[in-house]
């Protein structure tokens, strides 16, 4: 009997990217849920609205660049993209800010450098920050608030006539507690009805929903542990030495449990095109982020930093990538820089 | 084509200093952010290439090549200061806006470009031309950006023209998109500027890429019924 000799690598068959995007999209979905439940149904008109204007976007610009809309279309990037930047916007911003969002996060984050696996920096943070430093009213008053219904009808009027009734929306948990630290003391600020005593109702079931579908991601193989451990860990170690004195600084539970931290570190920097490629690169990446986030938060002008800090992690991935190269199997060291 | 029109074409398209030679980006970034910036500008600096070519064309036999770039900075130095007061006495709240870039119009690598690369080796008439060419085409590109960043930015055109044009100017301020416009900062902030000039910078590619085109095709025009030739045997 002959022996059939396989030659490397004996990988199973290759996964598709519509797989790994579709995964990724299924393990939104309990933090959309959560978004919706605890906060405003403007999460999923946004959806809705970003993933129609992506959709047409993607299409309109393959079309231009002359490549196959079907084959681009279906790996379902576009749709991660616009799922993410919806699920960063505030639910009752102007339906135009979500348009713009999407039109830069698309044309100016995604093909302008080439479509699909070509983008050196994440498109959805590249359209938040766009919109963030753009319009800064928009973007930091429409945040929703706990416990207020707000319904469908409603919210539809908001999103695209403007109504936005003052009740409905409030300050972040991160931003309240950063605003009133000059003059109130940490018990003070728990006591008001945003945190409850201890921590912001609805934002921590948001968080753990995002995390309850990373976990997935990681099962699964979409995303390795490398990027959200290091990450998570960073900002709890730092939020947790500053946050000793928490009358001068926030304390880690709400580092970790109220803003963007979840959602970023399983679902933004786990981008593949735009992190850093190796796993000791990833911790790096990882760990740049977390550094970046907590002191852009403490100390910089912005409610939230997770955008600021992957952006800027995005630049630096080629240079950790070329520091971090792993040694490859038959040498005794790895070979790093231009040799 | 004649030598004064080879000028003026390199000068206003196919050499033009903002978008094929990318020099003096520095104050066409920082400071069209609005249309009447962009021609204060544009205007400075055209007065200043012209002025600048014509005296770099009359001492081009005078001066050695090895002191050549100091005696190029003075004049081009004494020029701006002229170009300063001037602005100072006339548009003297202009003057105030663009506030430094006025004076750095003197590091502007597009003059001493043109002195060192074409007015010290071309008689006073050309170099003046040119000069006036390559102004005109700086200036055009100031001010298509500052339309655009101002348009984007603030959803007005023509705005504070009277800073230029005297009083009765004050009344060419176009609101294009109504008063409820969000100003969309980005496009007044430096990034804005850059993206935008890297758009004008792709539609003018693809201009050249279609008349590149077209002159092909019409240099070799496809005859009507021709047959492929057999080359092998």
């Amino acid at each position: 009997m002959p022996l059939i000799t396989l030659s490397s690598p004996h990988s199973a068959k290759p996964t598709k990217i519509s797989t790994v995007m579709g995964t990724v999209l299924l393990c939104m979905i309990p933090g959309f849920i959560a978004l919706t439940v605890f906060f405003s149904y403007g999460y999923l008109i946004n959806l809705a609205l970003a993933v129609v204007t992506a959709l047409l976007l993607e299409a309109g610009s393959l079309a231009l660049r002359k490549r196959p809309i079907k084959f681009f279309i279906t790996d379902l990037s576009v749709v991660v993209t616009a799922a993410l930047l919806a699920a960063s916007l505030p639910p009752f911003a102007p339906w135009w800010i979500t348009v713009v969002g999407t039109a830069t996060a698309v044309l100016f984050g995604k093909h302008i450098f080439g479509g699909m696996g070509q983008n050196p920096f994440n498109p959805a943070m590249l359209a938040y920050a766009l919109l963030l430093v753009s319009f800064p009213v928009q973007m930091t008053t429409n945040w929703p608030v706990v416990d207020v219904y707000v319904s469908i009808g409603d919210t539809l009027r908001a999103i695209f006539a403007g109504n936005v009734v003052d009740g409905w929306v409030g300050a972040t948990p991160l931003d309240y507690y950063k605003l009133n630290l000059a003059t109130q003391t940490a018990d003070e600020i728990l006591a008001s009805s945003l945190f409850n005593g201890w921590l912001p109702a609805g934002w921590v079931w948001v968080s753990l929903a995002w995390l309850a579908g990373g976990l997935v991601l990681i099962w699964r193989r979409i995303i390795t542990w490398h990027l959200p451990v290091s990450m998570i860990a960073t900002l709890a170690l730092l939020s947790l030495v500053f946050g000793i004195d928490s009358d001068s600084f926030t304390p880690a539970s709400i580092h970790l449990l109220a803003g963007a931290t979840m959602l970023g570190a399983f679902f933004i920097i786990t981008d593949p095109v735009s992190c850093a490629t190796s796993n000791r690169g990833k911790l790096v990446f990882g760990a740049g982020v977390g550094v970046l986030t907590y002191v852009i938060r403490t100390w910089g002008n912005y409610p939230d930093a997770i955008a600021f800090a992957t952006l800027l992690m995005n630049f630096a991935a080629p240079f950790i990538d070329h520091y971090t190269k792993p040694r490859t199997y038959g040498h005794t060291k790895a070979h790093k820089g231009h040799k | 084509m004649t030598e004064f029109n080879k000028i003026a074409f390199d000068g206003l398209w196919k050499n033009n200093p903002a978008l094929v030679q990318l020099l003096g980006l520095c104050p066409l970034l920082a400071v069209t952010g609005s249309v009447v910036n962009a021609l204060g500008l544009g205007l400075a600096t055209t007065l200043v290439l012209v002025g600048s070519n014509a005296a770099v064309s009359l001492i081009r036999n005078h001066v050695s090549d090895a002191v050549r770039l100091p005696a190029f900075v003075m004049i081009i130095a004494s020029l701006v200061t002229c170009a300063e007061l001037l602005m100072q006495a006339f548009t003297y709240e202009l003057y105030q806006v663009l506030g430094i870039f006025i004076p750095l119009i003197v590091t502007n690598c597009a003059i001493l470009g043109r002195a060192d690369g074409f007015a010290r080796k071309n008689s006073l008439l050309p170099a003046t031309f040119d000069g006036l060419m390559m102004g005109v085409g700086f200036s055009a590109v100031l001010v298509l950006l500052g339309a655009m960043r101002e348009v984007l930015g603030t959803g007005t055109l023509f705005g504070n023209m009277e800073l230029l044009f005297g009083a009765s100017a004050s009344s060419w301020e176009l609101h294009l998109f109504g008063e409820q416009y969000p100003d969309f900062l980005f496009a007044v902030l430096p990034p804005g500027a850059f993206v935008l000039m890297g758009l004008i910078i792709a539609v003018k590619n693809i201009i050249d890429a279609k008349i590149e085109a077209a002159a092909k095709a019409k240099a070799a025009p496809v005859q009507a019924g021709s047959k492929r030739v057999r080359v092998t045997s």
